[in-house]
C-alpha cells in the first residue's frame, strides 16, 4: 500500500501541535525543552517528505543542518538547566520567578 | 552567478572569514601563559571586530549586485547587496564596541571565552545580514541565538543571570521551531529553498486559491521575527532577559541581534511575499502590512507604558527597546513606500545601536562602581562625574527623538514613510507615543541632574577604554543627529534599492 505525502503532511503537524501544547502547558524544564526537539523533528520530517515528494535534495539537505543546530541546542540546553538546577534546587519554571515587573 | 566566481565568493563573505580569524587569535591569548596577553584579549577583539567593520566597506558590493542573480553567492546562500553592507558595518561596530566594553565588568571581563562567544555572535548576525536562503536564514538564525544563550547565563553561579539564560534559551527555542516549522511549509509548497524564487513559484496558477496555508506558513515565520525584535505580543522574555543578564550582554542583544533581526526581516518579506503576490484576489503584501502595523502599534504603546513604572535602569532600558522595535516596524509596515520603508528602518537601526550603546555603557560604569541599577541611585550623577551624565542625557535624548540628536531624524524618517505609503494615522500613534515616551526619559534626566545624593564627592571611575567607547558613541549619535544624518539615509536608501529588483 502506497503511503501519501498526505498522511506525512498530516502527522507532522500532529507532532508539532503536541510538541507546543507541551512547551505551554507542562512545568519541567526539561520535558518543556524535550517538547521543543518534537516541533524541530516535526519540521524535518515535513521536510523529508516534501523533498521526496519534489524528489529535490534540498529539503534532505536541510534536515542535516537542523538536526546539527539541534544537537548544539540540547548541548547548551542541558548546561542552562544544569545551571539553574544548581542555583535554585529546581527545574521547574514556575520556580523561575526572581526577575518579573 | 553563472559560473564560480571564486574571488567575488570569498570577497562577499569577508567579514565572516575575518571574524573566523579574529576568533581564533583571541583563542589563543585567552589561553596565554603570560598575564599581560591575557589582558589584551578584550582590546584584541575589540578593535578587531572594530577594524573588520572596514571590510564591507573596502569590498563594497558592485552595482551589478543589486540585481538577481549577479548578487547571489555560494550557490544562492548568500546575498551580498549594499543593505548587507549596511548592516554588517553596524553589527560589526556593535560587537568591537561591545567586547570593550566588556573588559572593565567584574564576572565577565577578564574571561576569554566571553569574548570568543562575542564574536561567534557576531558571525552568525553577519551571516543573517546577507542570508538569501531559507537553509541559510535557519542556520544564521541559530548561530546568533545560541551564543546569546550562553552571553545571558555567563555568570552561571548569579541566580539572576543563570534564570535569564534559561528564559531566553527555552522561549528563543520555542520561537524558533515554531519558525523552521513555517520554513518547512514554505518549502513544501514550492519545493524550492532560495528566497528569491520562492515568489514566482507561490504565484503559479497551482496555487491560486490556496490562501490559507499560505497566510499559516506566514504566520508561523512572523512569530519567528517577532520574538527576535521582540515586538509584542511576543515580548515576555525581554524585560526578564534584559535584567538579569550581565549588562554588556544586554546592550549587545538589544541594538546588534535586533539590527541583525531586522536586516533579515525586510529582506525575506520583500522577496517572499511581494507587492506583486496574490492568492485568491488578495495581495499577501496587505496581509503583512496589516500584520506588522498592529504589532508597532501594540510594542510602542505597551513598552512605553510599561516604561512607565520602572524602578530598574535596564528594565526601563528594555522596555524602552521594546519600543523602539514598535517604531522600526513602522517603517516596515510602511512598505509601499519602497525604498523610503526600507531606508527608514536601516537608518533607524544604525543611530538606534549607538544611541543604546552609550546609555548601557553610562550603566555598566556606574553598576560596577555603585552595585545599583535603581534609577533612584542615578541621584546627582552630574556633580559626581558630569561627563557621565552627559553621555547619558544624550543617548536618552536620542531614544527620546529630540533633535541635534540622531534619534529625531530616526523617528523622522520613519514618520514620513509612513505618511508616504498612507499610513498617516500609525505616524499619528507614534508620535502621541514618543511623547509618552519623553516623559521616562526625561524623569531619568532629572534625577542624574536636579536630585541630590549623599555621594555627591565621589566621582564614578571611568577606565581609558569607556572614554573611548563614550566620546565614540556620543560623537556618532550628534553626527547622526545633524550633518551625517543625510549620508547615512542615503546609504540605507542604496540598499533599498537592490530589495526591489
Amino acid at each position: 500500500m502506497e503511503i501519501g505525502i498526505g498522511a506525512y503532511v498530516v502527522l507532522s503537524a500532529v507532532l508539532f501541535t503536541l510538541g507546543a501544547l507541551g512547551v505551554m502547558l507542562r512545568r519541567n524544564a526539561i520535558i518543556v525543552f524535550m517538547s521543543v526537539e518534537l516541533m524541530l523533528n516535526a519540521a524535518n520530517l515535513a521536510f523529508v517528505a516534501f523533498a521526496r515528494q519534489f524528489n529535490d535534495v534540498n529539503g534532505h539537505l536541510f534536515v542535516f543542518f537542523v538536526i546539527t543546530v539541534a544537537a548544539a541546542e540540547v548541548g547548551i540546553g542541558l548546561a542552562l538547566i544544569v545551571a539553574i538546577f544548581r542555583t535554585k534546587k529546581s527545574i521547574n519554571i514556575d520556580s523561575m520567578n526572581q526577575l518579573k515587573g | 552567478m553563472s559560473e564560480f566566481d571564486t574571488l567575488a565568493s570569498y570577497l562577499s563573505v569577508a567579514p565572516e572569514i575575518g571574524l573566523t580569524i579574529l576568533l581564533l587569535i583571541v583563542l589563543a591569548f585567552s589561553v596565554a601563559r603570560r598575564e599581560v596577553e591575557r589582558a589584551a584579549v578584550p582590546y584584541i577583539a575589540g578593535f578587531g571586530m572594530i577594524a573588520l567593520a572596514a571590510l564591507p566597506l573596502i569590498f563594497a558590493p558592485g552595482d551589478a549586485n543589486s540585481t538577481i542573480p549577479e548578487g547571489l553567492y555560494w550557490g544562492g546562500m548568500i546575498r551580498y547587496d549594499v543593505l548587507a553592507q549596511v548592516f554588517r558595518v553596524m553589527i560589526l561596530l556593535a560587537g568591537g564596541i561591545t567586547a570593550l566594553m566588556a573588559s572593565g565588568v567584574r564576572g565577565v571581563g577578564r574571561r576569554g571565552e566571553f569574548y570568543i562567544v562575542i564574536i561567534v555572535a557576531t558571525l552568525g548576525m553577519s551571516l543573517m545580514s546577507a542570508s538569501a536562503d531559507l537553509v541559510m536564514v535557519f542556520v544564521a538564525l541559530e548561530t546568533t541565538s545560541i551564543p546569546l544563550y550562553i552571553l545571558a547565563a555567563f555568570k552561571r553561579d548569579d541566580t539572576r543571570s543563570a534564570e535569564s539564560g534559561i528564559k531566553y534559551f527555552l522561549f528563543g527555542s520555542f520561537a524558533s521551531a515554531i519558525m523552521l516549522y513555517g520554513l518547512s511549509l514554505l518549502y513544501g509548497f514550492t519545493g524550492q529553498t532560495n528566497i528569491y524564487q520562492l515568489a514566482a513559484f507561490m504565484g503559479s496558477d497551482a496555487f491560486a486559491n490556496n490562501l490559507v496555508p499560505v497566510l499559516a506558513s506566514m504566520v508561523l515565520v512572523v512569530v519567528g521575527f517577532g520574538f527576535k525584535v521582540s515586538a509584542v505580543p511576543f515580548h515576555f522574555w525581554t524585560p526578564d532577559v534584559y535584567e538579569g543578564a550581565p549588562t554588556p550582554v544586554t546592550g549587545y542583544v538589544s541594538v546588534a541581534s535586533k539590527a541583525a533581526s531586522f536586516a533579515l526581516l525586510v529582506r525575506f518579506f520583500v522577496a517572499v511575499y511581494p507587492e506583486t503576490l496574490a492568492l485568491s484576489g488578495e495581495s499577501l503584501q496587505n496581509f503583512w502590512i496589516q500584520l506588522m502595523a498592529v504589532f508597532a502599534v501594540l510594542s510602542m504603546t505597551l513598552g512605553n507604558v510599561l516604561a512607565l513604572s520602572q524602578k530598574n535602569i535596564k528594565r526601563l532600558l528594555a522596555y524602552s527597546s521594546i519600543a523602539q522595535a514598535g517604531y522600526t516596524l513602522i517603517g516596515v509596515a510602511a512598505i509601499q513606500s519602497q525604498e523610503l520603508s526600507i531606508a527608514s528602518v536601516g537608518f533607524y537601526m544604525f543611530m538606534y545601536t549607538f544611541t543604546n550603546l552609550a546609555a548601557f555603557t553610562v550603566v555598566i560604569l556606574f553598576s560596577e562602581a555603585t552595585g545599583s541599577e535603581t534609577i533612584a541611585d542615578l541621584a546627582g550623577l552630574n556633580r559626581r562625574s558630569p561627563w557621565l551624565a552627559l553621555a547619558m542625557t544624550i543617548a536618552l535624548l536620542s531614544l527620546a527623538g529630540i533633535p541635534p540628536t540622531a534619534g529625531f531624524f530616526g523617528k523622522f524618517f520613519v514618520f514620513n514613510a509612513a505618511v508616504r505609503s498612507g499610513l498617516t494615522w500609525l505616524a499619528v500613534v507614534g508620535v502621541l507615543n514618543a511623547i509618552v515616551a519623553l516623559y521616562y526619559y526625561l524623569v531619568v534626566i532629572k534625577v542624574m541632574y536636579v536630585d541630590r545624593s549623599e555621594d555627591e564627592d565621589k566621582p564614578i571611575p571611568v577606565g581609558r577604554q569607556y572614554v573611548w567607547v563614550l566620546w565614540a558613541t556620543s560623537l556618532i549619535v550628534i553626527v547622526l543627529g545633524t550633518v551625517g544624518a543625510q549620508t547615512v539615509y542615503d546609504w540605507a536608501a542604496r540598499g533599498a534599492m537592490g530589495l526591489f529588483t
